[in-house]
């Protein structure tokens, strides 16, 4: 025990310990808990051996941009990239933001179009529409109602103008999984560079940057059980892509990404990195049992749910379920035992329901019901257990108060009503 | 969001849940919101000869304000002449409830639904009187 009463070294070197009268997270979309063998790992960084890596001069410099380098080499094993083409980042947003503006920015006299998704994260989304204001023109591919991209839209959308095209691996709300490797080839073929997002993706699924021809890809540090604060960008080099970069400074990461990298964060990352190729297979496997039960059990138990999203081209760590006649936040309130996230909106400055839903072709109506589920390395059968009776129980409670359900008892199509819109 | 001890006993505990026959002549039923919004309130009230509003059910599809807007409401108007019951404002249900400043439309929308369920008897109340002249 350390003078503030934190343990220093986890109790449990599997699972990070658990909270009594805390949910049960299924949340895993949103962030997933650092692994205790990661926060081990990291711990010497920030106290012995908390030299600079880019001091050039003595020994605390030298360790730490061995350990630096090591955990970059982890990273780039886990995509099929080489070390070098590993830029450190702050997180998947200023890696988005660096790898769409910077390839724009440096190819806008010759490029000046982007090719992007309706159902990107908002850090693409934004920095689009910030490019848009400057004078690039952008594309945003609509997807069909399993969330996916149509690759003929895709070809006719790219142009001899097109300088780079965004589409995110694994999308945050549904887990759907985009074609890269079909993405790749096309870019390749009509010399676009590709871009993409898998922030969700990377140490889900496998992922080989060059099998995939993708030329930029971003990574999270806290989606795959890493710190926060950190993520990292791949960069090809051969065919070198270029970029402009948006911080300056001392020239640390090949110039692209100025400032003192974070040490101890980098090796997490790295090791996370490492951690995920070695269990993916095993994990997948596992995750997707604990899918299966899910759906099937809450499938038994209530009429009238509905996945939102391709079941098939999926991360098995992610549910998205629309339960009919039940808004969202409301259902939300009654699962206080689970930590999850809803696609209804109702709170907020705006009243739309979450965008990714409704770019599916889902009419607010039922996007305003959904809920997402999302699974991970410490979630065991027991939580998923307590999750169904939990969203059953709350499911037919509110059921039991909704005028939509009773409507629909009594045989009447609530969409064909006349409601005073507000 | 955290929500105040009146809100979750209310949702948890939802007073006068449930339908009263909308084509009894004593009943009035207000349907405010639309489920495209994400809010759907049903309030409808049972008035006795004497104008008094003997009782009153809800359902509600929205969130825990929401119904618990709609569930207090109910508890309320229970005993009142229509004219009482038609002075619930808003600000009250919100005050009663500790609601937050973006559940305010959830206060909005229970002050609008037992004004329409109102104006609804008072429709049909106005129907059968016109009737019974002829
Ligand atoms: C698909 C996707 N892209 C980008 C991000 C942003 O990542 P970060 O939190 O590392 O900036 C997230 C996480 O919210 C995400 O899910
Ligand atoms: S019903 Fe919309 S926030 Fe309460």
């Amino acid at each position: 025990m350390t003078a503030l009463g934190l343990k220093t070294t986890p109790t449990n070197a599997a699972t990070p310990a658990r909270r009594p009268n805390v949910p049960v997270y299924l949340d895993y979309q949103a962030t997933t808990p650092c692994d205790p063998r990661v926060v081990e790992a990291m711990l010497p960084w920030f106290t012995e051996k908390f030299g600079n890596p880019h001091s050039r001069n003595h020994a605390y410099g030298w360790e730490a941009e061995e350990a630096v380098e090591q955990a970059r080499a982890q990273i780039a094993a886990l995509i099929g990239a080489d070390a070098k083409e590993i830029i450190f980042t702050s997180g998947a947003t200023e890696s988005n933001n660096l790898a769409i503006r910077g390839v724009a920015m440096f190819l806008k006299d010759r490029r000046n179009h982007i090719v992007t998704v309706s159902t990107e994260h908002k850090c693409v989304l934004d920095t689009c529409r910030h490019l848009e204001q400057e004078g690039f023109e952008v594309t945003y591919l609509p997807v069909g109602t399993n969330g996916l991209i149509d690759l003929a839209e895709l070809e006719a959308a790219i142009t001899d103008r097109t300088a780079i095209v965004s589409v995110m691996g694994v999308n945050n709300e549904i887990g759907v999984i985009q074609p890269l490797a079909e993405i790749g080839a096309l870019c390749r073929a009509k010399g676009a560079h590709f871009h993409s997002d898998c922030a969700q993706a990377v140490g889900k699924i496998p992922l080989d940057v060059n099998a995939m021809n993708i030329d930029l890809m971003s990574i999270s540090g806290h989606k795959i059980y890493g710190p926060k604060g950190i993520g990292a960008l791949y960069v090809r080099r051969r065919p070198r892509v270029r970029l402009v970069p948006m911080i300056h400074g001392g020239g640390q990461e090949r110039g692209m990404r100025s400032g003192t990298l974070a040490t101890p964060l980098c090796v997490g990352l790295g090791l996370a990195c490492a951690l995920s190729q070695a269990e993916m297979v095993e994990e997948s496997k596992r995750l997707l049992g604990l899918r299966t039960r899910l759906l099937g059990g809450l499938q038994q138990r209530l009429p009238e749910i509905y996945v939102n999203g391709d079941l098939d081209h999926r991360v098995p760590g992610n549910l998205n379920i629309s339960f009919a006649f039940v808004e969202g936040e409301g259902l939300m309130m009654g699962v206080k035992g689970l930590a999850v996230s809803s696609g209804s909106a109702c709170t907020s400055a705006s009243l739309e329901p979450s965008y990714v839903l409704r770019a599916l072709g889902l009419n607010a109506e039922m996007a305003h019901t959904s809920l997402r589920f999302g699974f991970g390395r410490f979630t065991t059968d027991e939580d998923i257990s307590y999750a169904i009776d939990h969203i059953v129980s709350a499911v037919e409670h509110l059921r039991s108060l909704s005028p939509l359900w009773e409507m629909h008892q009594e045989g009447i199509d609530v969409s064909s009503v006349q409601w005073a819109e507000h | 969001m955290a929500y105040s001890d009146k809100v979750i006993d209310h949702y948890e505990h939802p007073r006068n849940v449930g339908s009263l026959d909308k084509e009894d002549g004593n009943v009035g039923t207000g349907l405010v919101g639309a489920p495209a919004c994400g809010d759907v309130m049903k309030l409808q009230i049972k008035v006795s000869a004497e104008g008094i509003i003997e009782d009153a059910k809800f359902k509600t599809f929205g969130c825990g304000s929401a119904i618990a807007s709609s569930s207090l409401v109910t508890e309320w108007v229970k005993g009142k002449t229509l004219d009482e019951a038609g002075q619930i404002k808003n600000t009250d249900i919100a005050q009663e409830l500790a609601l937050p400043p973006v559940k305010i439309h959830c206060s909005v929308l229970a002050e609008d639904a037992i004004k329409a369920a109102i104006a609804d008897y008072k429709r049909k109340a106005g129907k059968d009187d016109s009737a019974a002249a002829e």
